[in-house]
């Protein structure tokens, strides 16, 4: 992916700091990297819905609970944002691999897309949740 | 004695195939989910329990949980790979990893199996 994303920047002199902060990545390095971490939150979110899974078939007042305080239903939103961000750039990623969408202009687009629109799924579930 | 050295190439094929194949189950979980909210509408306890004693959805969402803790075994291996560097302290954290999920199958089965 990065070689794609790079290959324009040609013999531009290389930036000779590692400051994180400094560095403007691309869009589809930002998709990238989002993938990454909603990705390993996803894991760590697993024992939390295991457990919520749990309760919601324990009994109605536990069913009842688990969506029932607004801290729950952020957390539902953040991990809704993780599913939907990982699972459109991960389709991105399987289409990728089938080949369609490796021009630079395609990936940025793409890359784009599923970042916005894994924002605007997890907001519509939010205000469907409200 | 074996000298294999545990880190470079060729030993990733397989994971990126299990990443593929469960990503793509995971995907038509979610689908079969979105089609049960929108057609099905389980709306309260009654409903939700219902939807779950049935021998089928216990098997699929079963099938479910164990793609997902596969794809979760590729991708955390990935980030153990860039991130945890003396390959003594990735090799431990690899370790906790697959007892984690072994034990959050086992627990999951468990939920499933206990309605």
């Amino acid at each position: 992916m990065e070689a794609h994303t790079t290959a324009a920047a040609g013999k531009r002199a290389r930036p000779k700091y590692l400051d994180i902060t400094r560095i403007r990545q691309p869009v589809p390095a930002i998709a990238s990297i989002l993938h990454r971490i909603s990705g390993f939150g996803l894991f760590l979110a697993i024992p939390f819905l295991l457990y919520a899974f749990q309760l919601s078939l324990q009994s109605p007042e536990a069913y009842g609970a688990v969506l029932g305080n607004p801290l729950a239903k952020l957390l539902v939103i953040g991990l809704a944002w993780a599913l939907f961000h990982h699972l459109f750039a991960g389709i991105r990623f399987l289409l990728m691999d089938m080949q369609p969408g490796l021009q630079l202009q395609h990936a940025r687009a793409s890359a784009f897309i599923a970042i916005v629109a894994a924002i605007v799924c997890a907001l519509a579930l939010g205000a469907f949740l409200w | 004695m074996v000298n294999r050295v545990i880190v470079g190439a060729h030993y990733g094929l397989r994971g990126w195939i299990v990443q593929r194949v469960s990503a793509v189950l995971i995907t038509l979980y979610v689908l079969l989910w979105l089609g049960i909210l929108v057609v099905a509408r389980p709306a309260d306890f009654t409903q939700w329990r219902a939807l779950f004693s049935g021998q089928a959805m216990k098997i699929v969402t079963w099938l479910f949980l164990v793609s997902l803790l596969l794809h979760s075994w590729v991708g955390m291996r990935d980030i153990l790979m860039d991130y945890a560097k003396p390959t003594s302290v990735r090799f431990a954290l690899e370790v906790l990893v697959v007892v984690l999920l072994v034990a959050w199958g086992g627990w999951a089965m468990q939920i499933l199996w206990s309605l």
